[in-house]
């Protein structure tokens, strides 16, 4: 009897152990996958830049400063060693907040802003910034998950024996827009 | 709270189905009653009615809704980039997979969400909304319509529509026959049999049509809209967007091509009645109601 009780237990053990670790496991990969999300957005944006460059070039006295600074943080980005998260992430807010004042600068240059390929262009740009920025905020609840699982009791014990590690929050600029609190509760429900 | 809504969307969906189910063999039990003497296969007939006509709705209802409504499917990025790059984003962020996309060409803005499941959803929205709103305000609308993929809003109220088109048909029909078939059955003779059929005709008609608005009633929750709302600016962290959005929506003229039976879909009544206050059988909550919340958060 009392061996039936102790291999129950160490079964159940057993299955919430492995269950543990996957669960581990499936969150690390979410969180990898968001930050893949991120790169391919960011390789995207890097490719679009010469595009911006040459579809201005006619337009000789469009922003020329700013589109230097532009081109110069893009190829700092691509220097950026690809597994230092933070550092790309905030050379690539840089180059965020730079192509926003870009985009803003070009409301006064009506030519321009009649050109077909510069507004398709400028479309592509502002779809891969959106892209950019919600990918990040899903990077930053999968991270969220993964540690509130490494932390909380009992699923640290597994990650401590397996080293799982926390990964590091993105950082948000500054200047992007503040999440607005959304407040459920005027939402009753009628069951 | 999510989650909570998934499973009530759910339950609903089953309360339906399972209350049209149980409607259809009543009237087929009936009406083999009366024409066979023999209730027996009537309703074994009216099973395999409804459950093909179930099949077909749950695996054509995109296409019928979006046909319906005179939508058109565009399958490429290019034919409307900026709109395509916003379904793109609420579905990454609302994780769900990208959904079919529909143009309506309507000059009045307005926009619905169709479909099964989050695997199996469409979006729709009007030239109209495309025209006037600007990508942030685009953005809302869009957020808004993924809420009700994600939630399981679609499916409730795309079988709802559904069942309560098809009974609305069946009354039809069977008002149309007790008005010519039955009544000339009276005045020619006047045998008890003519006068039972009418009776059990009209029982059933005053059983079927608040039946049929109670179903549609079941899915036109007006909470529901005001949680997509919500969970809009959830996705999208921009409420004054939505805000903006639904303004400009309210300040425009009917829609032409929408179906009236889908209005309850749209982010707002494609008709345009105007009510002052949340009444009951409105489909939609008035638009002021819904900016104050939003203006709230």
């Amino acid at each position: 009897m009392v061996a039936i009780i102790l291999i129950v237990i160490v079964v159940l053990l057993a299955v919430w152990y492995i269950s543990a670790y996957n669960s581990l496991i499936r969150m690390r990969t979410h969180v990898q996958e968001a930050w893949s999300q991120i790169d391919v957005q960011l390789k995207r944006r890097n490719d679009l830049i010469p595009n911006l460059v040459s579809t201005t070039k006619g337009y000789a006295n469009y922003e020329q400063s700013t589109l230097k600074k532009v081109v110069a943080l893009r190829n700092q980005l691509t220097a950026v060693p690809a597994d230092d998260h933070q550092q790309t992430m905030e050379v690539s807010n840089q180059l965020s907040t730079t192509l926003r004042s870009l985009f803003a600068l070009s409301e006064n240059y009506p030519d321009l802003k009649a050109n077909t390929q510069f507004t398709q262009l400028m479309e592509e740009l502002s779809n891969t910034e959106n892209k950019i920025a919600y990918s990040r905020q899903l990077y930053n609840s999968s991270v969220a998950n993964l540690t509130m699982k490494i932390l909380s009791f009992p699923s640290n014990i597994v990650a401590k024996i397996h080293h799982f590690q926390e990964s590091d929050y993105l950082k948000v600029p500054e200047e992007e827009k503040v999440a607005p609190k959304v407040n459920f509760d005027d939402f009753n429900q009628d069951k | 709270m999510l989650y909570d809504q998934i499973a009530m969307n759910k339950r609903r969906t089953g309360y339906v189905m399972f209350g049209f189910g149980v409607l259809v063999l009543a009237i087929g039990a009936a009406l083999g009653y009366l024409f066979w003497n023999s209730w027996v296969s009537g309703t074994v007939i009216a099973a395999v009615v409804a459950a093909v006509y179930m099949l077909i709705m749950i695996s054509q209802s995109t296409n019928v809704v979006m046909s319906m409504n005179h939508a058109r499917e565009i399958k490429d990025e290019q034919q409307a980039p900026q709109l395509w790059h916003l379904i793109e984003d609420m579905a990454l962020v609302a994780q769900v997979p990208m959904p079919r996309v529909f143009i309506i060409d309507d000059a009045s803005p307005n926009a619905f969400a169709t479909g099964n499941d989050p695997k199996h959803a469409a979006v729709a929205v009007t030239t109209g909304i495309m025209d006037r709103l600007n990508r942030e305000e685009l953005e809302g609308v869009i957020g808004h319509e993924m809420s009700h993929v994600r939630n399981y809003d679609i499916r409730l109220q795309t079988i709802a529509l559904a069942l309560s088109a098809a009974i609305g048909l069946l009354v039809n029909f069977a008002s149309n026959w007790f008005w010519w078939g039955g009544g000339r059955r009276r005045d020619d003779d006047r045998d008890s049999g003519g006068n039972v059929i009418g009776i059990v005709i009209s029982i059933l008609l005053i059983v079927l049509a608040p039946l049929a608005a109670s179903i549609a009633q079941m899915a036109l929750s007006r909470n529901r809209e005001y949680l997509a709302d919500a969970s809009s600016v959830e996705l999208t962290r921009n409420p004054q967007g939505l805000i903006n959005a639904l303004k400009k929506i309210d300040d425009s003229a009917p829609m032409k091509a929408a179906d009236p039976n889908s209005s309850a879909l749209y982010i707002s009544d494609p008709f345009k009645k105007r009510q002052k206050f949340a009444d009951l059988f409105a489909t939609h909550p008035p638009i002021a109601d819904r900016i104050a919340r939003l203006e709230k958060m």
